[in-house]
């Protein structure tokens, strides 16, 4: 699947982009209605949050934290791109997105555990 | 597997656009040594019939790509060394293009989607005309230099996922030009050259990979050109809609 061609930064930054943006929207509606039971169900809802107590869904939900930071972060820098005049730094941007995301979701387990 | 130090081992691609395979062969070492010295001494001594294009040998024509290990490279300047592991080398034609015999590709999609970009001359006088004056130091012919040492070879056009997956896709040699020209003051076809790259194969569709300046042999950026393209698009379509 990563073909030789494939091997370099630029094109690691793209693949983690996809990769984050579908899981991304997977995850949102899932998000969303669980969310919503807080109206409609609120003991299920209930039920729900003793299963994130799970060490498991608590790492799990860090990986859901690393991508959204991600996305909004790599996103950020391809915006950039875009629109601002051009930057030789591409690879140190989008290597700096992912330690900020990395940096933002483990805080974020730190807290959780 | 065998590795003698004083021989390379060499799969070549045999074949044409409906099937192939790779061929073995055990090729000479040399202290210097291009891929292309490899191929061609394949030819000679070997097998004449193995097809593969090449003709200025110093890096000028961009007649000699191919996927040297699986990523696009002009053979002629690419030494034996960098390319070689474990003593040995797999060669193929471009990536994106039909092939025609063996190394060979027909480059005609590749420079046809040039033409379709418009990256050809729109002449803005007629000979009787005084020659503009052209300042070296203006901001946009400083951009237009960035990317006129193009050499035509298709190495980026064969490094771009988004050619691989959109047949209709420009490619980044073609929208290139077409930045190259829109910021050449000597043009006059700024417009007709943005909406050629505002299309469905336009400059729109670059998930800006960068593969093509990865490899592009001449360090060029055709990834910078063409984020170039899309503010210049984007800014000329919400002007009109002003
Ligand atoms: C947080 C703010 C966000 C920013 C700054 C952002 C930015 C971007 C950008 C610039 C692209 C284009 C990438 C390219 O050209 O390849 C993109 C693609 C995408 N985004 Fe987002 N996005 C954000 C939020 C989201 C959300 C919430 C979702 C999920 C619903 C999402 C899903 C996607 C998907 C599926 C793609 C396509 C990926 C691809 O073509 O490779 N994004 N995003
Ligand atoms: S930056 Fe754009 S043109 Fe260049 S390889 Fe990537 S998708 Fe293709
Ligand atoms: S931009 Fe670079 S890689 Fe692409 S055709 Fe021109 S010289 Fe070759
Ligand atoms: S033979 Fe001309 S560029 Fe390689």
């Amino acid at each position: 699947m990563i073909r030789p061609h494939r091997t370099h930064a630029l094109w690691y930054a793209f693949i983690l982009h996809r990769i984050s943006g579908i899981a991304l929207a997977l995850f949102l509606p899932v998000h969303f209605y669980t969310l919503a039971l807080a109206l409609t169900d609120p003991e299920r809802l209930d039920g729900f949050f003793q299963w994130t107590e799970l060490a498991v869904v608590k790492f799990a939900e860090f990986g859901l934290v690393f991508l959204l930071a991600l996305h909004m972060f790599g996103g950020l820098r391809l915006m950039a791109l875009e629109w601002l005049p051009w930057s030789d730094r591409q690879k140190t941007l989008a290597a700096g997105a992912a330690a900020v995301s990395f940096l933002i979701s483990g805080v974020f387990l730190l807290r959780a555990i | 597997m065998s590795s003698d130090p004083d021989e390379l081992e060499v799969s070549v691609w045999r074949g044409d656009n409906t099937s192939g395979q790779f061929e073995d062969f055990r090729v000479p070492a040399q202290e210097n040594q291009t891929i292309l010295d490899v191929v061609s001494w394949i030819q000679q001594h070997r097998d004449p019939t193995l097809s593969y294009r090449y003709a200025c040998r110093v890096g000028m024509c961009g007649s000699c790509a191919m996927m040297v290990n699986g990523v696009p490279r002009w053979t002629c300047r690419t030494h034996v060394k960098v390319a070689l592991k474990d003593n040995r080398v797999s060669i193929g034609p471009l990536r994106n293009l039909p092939v025609i015999k063996d190394l060979a590709t027909d480059m005609d999609p590749f420079f046809d989607k040039w033409v379709t970009a418009e990256g050809m001359h729109h002449p803005s006088k007629t000979r009787d005309d005084a020659i503009e004056q052209i300042d070296p130091e203006d901001g946009a012919r400083l951009e237009a230099n960035k990317g006129i040492e193009c050499i035509n070879c298709s190495v980026c056009y064969a490094a771009c996922d988004t050619v691989a997956g959109n047949d209709d896709y420009l490619g980044p040699a073609a929208l290139q030009r077409a930045w190259t020209l829109y910021n050449d003051a000597k043009d006059a076809g700024k417009q007709t050259i943005l909406e050629a790259v505002s299309g469905t194969g336009g400059c729109h569709n670059c998930h800006s990979q960068g593969s093509c300046s990865h490899y592009c042999p001449n360090d060029l950026n055709p990834m910078a050109a063409i984020a170039g393209l899309k503010r210049a698009t984007a800014l000329s379509f919400f002007k009109g809609r002003k």
